[in-house]
């Protein structure tokens, strides 16, 4: 990539800190990218090998949780001759600060990328949203 | 670069060690694998078909270049940024855009002709088969 040679494009794998996982495999971190406008919080993650039946998306309280299926497929269980990247599931957690409008969330699931939209309530619309990593 | 062995259990386990301790320095030194380039693959070599799979999220099949030459692999192609609303704060980017550019040799040369790639939610497969020149050729012993 142009952008930047120095970012580290290697995937992230998830920490126990986060809570076991009850499936035994991998999970790794899906590169996010959070933005805000004053209608929404737009949140759209790369999770190449999930389609939007293997995406679930939870708000709970204020967390929310993307977890993203792999199915390892035909390479399930044969042994790669060489490797440079894990498979495994995509699992994060984000807390969100603001009203989120739970009703008309809206996700979509394209070429592997989740698009994840986060209608503000009427009341937080008029206040400043903040976003922290989970 | 690549494991050639013959395939028993005692390499898989050596294998797993392996991949086991560059976890654990893969902690400390995190920059140590960071070179191989962008996209990383991982490569599957049967007898008469070698299979690359990368991991190329938000691309069309139209911004990809696949190009083979006798046994190296070019993967290149473009992924444009997202449009954003003008009032759009930003709070995280971590995704990768833009153009890349990259070749890996493989263990045998390919058959061109033969070569099928797809890709499907964002994840690249190329079945590559062995060049028919290159492949071992059984030899029939006469008796007399």
């Amino acid at each position: 990539m142009d952008k930047d040679t120095s970012l580290d494009t290697r995937k992230q794998e998830t920490t126990l800190a986060e809570g076991e996982r009850t499936r035994a495999s991998r999970a790794y971190l899906p590169r996010t990218d959070i933005y805000e406008t004053s209608e929404e919080i737009l949140l759209t993650a790369d999770i190449p090998g999930a389609d939007e039946s293997r995406v679930d998306i939870t708000l709970e309280k204020n967390i929310l949780t993307i977890n993203a299926r792999v199915d390892a497929g035909w390479f399930e269980n044969r042994r790669l001759t060489y490797q440079e990247y894990g498979l495994g599931d995509f699992q994060r957690s984000f807390a969100l600060s603001g009203e989120i409008d739970r009703e008309k969330i809206e996700a979509v699931v394209r070429n592997g990328v989740l698009t994840l939209h986060l209608p503000k309530t009427p009341a937080a619309k008029s206040r400043k949203v903040a976003v922290k990593a989970g | 670069m690549y494991a050639r062995f013959p395939l028993s259990s005692n390499w898989d386990e050596l294998d797993r060690l392996q991949r086991e301790m560059n976890r654990l320095f893969d902690d400390v030194y995190p920059a140590r694998h960071s070179a191989g380039g962008y996209p990383a693959v991982n490569l599957w070599v049967g007898e008469d078909v070698q299979i690359v799979t990368a991991e190329l999220p938000g691309i069309g099949l139209d911004d990809l270049e696949i190009n083979v030459l006798g046994a190296s692999l070019t993967i290149s192609g473009e992924r444009s940024a997202d449009d954003l609303p003008e009032d759009a704060e930003i709070h995280r980017r971590e995704r990768l855009f833009g153009k890349f550019s990259r070749t890996i040799e493989l263990p045998y040369p390919v058959e061109a002709g033969k070569v099928e790639a797809s890709l499907e939610k964002g994840l690249l497969t190329i079945h590559l088969p062995r060049a028919e020149a290159d492949k071992p050729k059984k030899i029939k012993v006469k008796t007399n």
